[in-house]
C-alpha cells in the first residue's frame, strides 16, 4: 500500500496501521451494528477512503478512531440507501446506539468479544480459523488460502458460511460468562496456537510464514491482556514467546533447519524470553496447570541456561502426557526420553504409536534407529518421513540426516 | 429467536424398556417444567414410533399415500421441542440438558420466521 506523508506529522504507513487497527475497528464496529458482515464492508470503506484522502490531508492523530467513525457513518449512509426493512431496523439500533450497561461477562472488550464469536464451537475448526485471521488480523482471503494449502474459493466460502451462521443462527457477540468459559476457551486458544505454528512451521513450501506467528502472537497478547487471570492464556502466550524466541536460530545461513542442539542460542531473542519465562512464574504461582502452561515450561527449561535440563523436560512432558493423552505428546515425550534413557528406550516408546500422515513419527524413529546403529532401517524410516513431509525446508533436512548415514 | 431442538434417535434396533421409557419421561418431563418456569417454553412433543408415518404427496394433481417415513435414515425424529431465548448460546445451554434427559443427540435450528 501506499505511504502517504504530511507537512506535520510523520510518515503514515497505511499498511502497518491497516494492521495494527483492522481487527480493532471491525470489531468496534461490529459491536455500534450488531452485525459482522456490515462492520467488515463498513471498515473497508473507510480504509478506502483514507487511502484517498490521507494523500492530500493530515492523516488523523489516532487513525484508529477516525476509520470506527467513518465506518460507522459508511454504514449508515449504506442502509439509508438500501432502506429494506431489515436495515431500517439495523439502523435505528445504531442511531440510539447499543445499551451500555449490558452484562457482557468479565471483561468488555470488542476484540475480546470478536475472538470469542469467529472461535464459536457452532463453527467449524477451519470456519473459525480463517474468520479469525480474515476479521482480527486483516489478513485477505488469498493469503488465508496461501497458508493453509486450501484453495481460495474453499476459504471464501468458508467465510461466508460462518458470517450467514453467525448472523441466522443467532450466534451472541459477547465475551462468555465465567461458568460458560471453560467449554469456550479452549476453541479460542487453539485457533491462536494452530495460526502461530502454521507460521511456524509452514505445511506447504517454505519453512517459515513469520507474518502468522506475529498474529497469533499480537492475538495472543491482547488475549492475555483483557483475560490476566486465565493461567492457559497466560500460558499459551509464553510458549509462543518462548517458541518464537528461537525462530533467529532455527534456520541456518542457506536456509537449512537447525536442531534445538545445535542452535547458536547467542541468536536466541532474549527480551522474548525474559518475557515468556516471566509468565511461566506467574502461571507456576497460580498453580492451576493446563496443558499449554505445561508446554510453556518445557520451553522455560529449553531456553534456561547454556543447556536443556532433560530430566526436567521429560517430567514436564510426562506430565503434559496425563493431561492429554495423545500420540503427538507421547511422540514429544519419547525425543525426551532418548535423551534421559537412551535411544533404544525411547524406540520402544515410539514403535507403540500410530499417527497417520505424520511426517515426524517416522523422522523421529529414523534419528532413534541411526543413533543405534542400524542404518538400514533408518534409511527406510527417513524415506517414509520424506514422502510425507510437505515443508521444503524439512524435506532438505531429512535429506541430509538421511545423506549422511553410513553406507 | 424462536429454536427447534429435534430429537434423532435410531429407531431400528429393539425400543426401550417400559422402565427406560419411564425414567426418560420423568427427567424430560423435569426439563419441560424447568423451561416453563424459565418462560422460553413455547411448544414440544414426543412422537410415536416411525412406523406410525404416512406420507402424503400431490403430483400433477393426483395424491398417493404411502405407508412409512419420508427417508429411510436410521436416525429419525422422535420428538421436539420450540423455544425461545435471546441467542444461539442460549438455546445450546438448553439442547444441552435436553441432550442429558433423552441420552440422545439434539440438533438447534433456528426458525426463519413463526406463523
Amino acid at each position: 500500500m501506499v505511504e502517504l506523508r504530511s507537512a506535520s506529522s510523520p510518515a503514515v504507513d497505511l499498511t502497518s496501521v491497516y494492521r495494527a487497527e483492522y481487527g480493532r475497528c471491525v470489531a468496534t464496529v461490529a459491536r455500534l451494528l450488531g452485525d459482522i458482515g456490515l462492520a467488515e464492508e463498513a471498515v473497508q470503506d473507510a480504509f478506502a477512503v483514507a487511502t484517498e484522502r490521507w494523500g492530500e490531508e493530515v492523516p488523523p492523530d489516532n487513525p484508529g478512531a477516525w476509520i470506527v467513525t467513518t465506518a460507522r457513518r459508511r454504514a449508515i449512509d449504506r442502509l439509508r440507501r438500501e432502506s429494506t426493512r431489515e436495515a431500517r431496523h439495523t439502523q435505528a439500533l445504531l442511531l440510539h446506539g447499543p445499551d451500555e450497561d449490558e452484562e457482557v461477562g468479565p471483561v468488555r472488550d470488542d476484540q475480546l468479544r470478536l475472538i470469542f464469536t469467529c472461535c464459536h464451537p457452532a463453527l467449524s475448526p477451519l470456519a473459525q480459523t480463517a474468520l479469525t485471521l480474515r476479521l482480527l488480523g486483516g489478513l485477505e482471503v488469498p493469503e488465508i488460502a496461501r497458508a493453509y494449502v486450501v484453495p481460495e474459493a474453499t476459504i471464501s466460502q468458508r467465510i461466508v458460511r460462518a458470517k450467514k451462521k453467525i448472523r441466522d443462527a443467532g450466534i451472541p457477540y459477547r465475551v462468555p460468562g465465567e461458568a460458560e468459559l471453560p467449554a469456550r476457551l479452549p476453541p479460542v486458544l487453539t485457533v491462536l496456537y494452530l495460526v502461530f505454528n502454521e507460521g511456524y512451521t509452514a505445511t506447504a513450501g517454505p519453512l517459515l510464514r513469520t507474518d502468522l506467528s506475529a498474529e497469533a502472537v499480537r492475538l495472543a497478547r491482547a488475549l492475555a491482556d483483557l483475560m490476566p487471570d486465565e493461567p492457559e492464556v497466560l500460558g499459551l502466550l509464553a510458549l509462543l514467546l518462548l517458541t518464537e524466541a528461537r525462530r533467529p536460530a532455527r534456520v541456518g545461513p542457506s536456509g537449512e533447519l537447525v536442531t534445538l542442539a545445535e542452535q547458536d542460542r547467542t541468536l536466541w531473542d532474549r527480551a522474548l524470553i525474559a518475557e515468556g519465562h516471566e509468565l511461566v512464574r506467574r502461571c507456576l504461582r497460580r498453580d492451576r496447570p493446563g496443558p499449554y502452561q505445561i508446554q510453556a515450561a518445557i520451553g522455560a527449561v529449553h531456553t534456561d541456561g547454556p543447556a536443556t535440563d532433560w530430566p526436567q523436560v521429560l517430567a514436564l512432558y510426562d506430565q503434559l502426557l496425563a493431561l492429554v493423552p495423545t500420540p503427538i505428546v507421547a511422540l514429544n515425550r519419547a525425543v525426551a526420553l532418548a535423551e534421559v534413557q537412551g535411544p533404544a528406550v525411547a524406540l520402544a516408546a515410539v514403535e507403540e504409536l500410530d499417527i497417520p500422515g505424520y511426517h515426524l513419527l517416522p523422522a523421529t524413529r529414523a534419528d532413534l534407529l541411526a543413533r543405534l546403529g542400524r542404518v538400514d532401517e533408518a534409511r527406510a524410516a527417513y524415506d517414509e518421513a520424506l514422502a510425507l513431509a510437505g515443508n521444503d525446508t524439512e524435506r532438505a533436512f531429512l535429506q541430509d540426516r538421511r545423506a549422511r548415514l553410513a553406507p | 429467536m424462536h429454536y427447534l431442538m429435534s430429537v434423532e434417535l435410531d429407531q431400528s434396533g429393539p425400543g426401550p424398556t417400559d422402565e427406560e421409557r419411564e425414567r426418560n419421561l420423568a427427567r424430560v418431563g423435569a426439563v419441560n417444567d424447568r423451561m416453563k418456569s424459565a418462560g422460553i417454553w413455547v411448544f414440544a412433543g414426543g412422537l410415536l414410533p416411525y412406523d406410525s408415518a404416512t406420507v402424503v404427496r400431490v403430483e400433477n394433481g393426483s395424491t398417493t399415500m404411502t405407508d412409512g417415513p419420508f427417508a429411510e435414515t436410521k436416525e429419525q425424529l422422535a420428538g421436539f421441542w420450540v423455544i425461545e431465548v435471546d441467542d444461539l448460546d442460549a438455546a445450546l445451554a438448553w439442547a444441552e440438558r435436553c441432550a442429558e434427559a433423552c441420552e440422545a443427540p439434539i440438533e438447534v435450528r433456528p426458525f426463519d420466521g413463526l406463523a
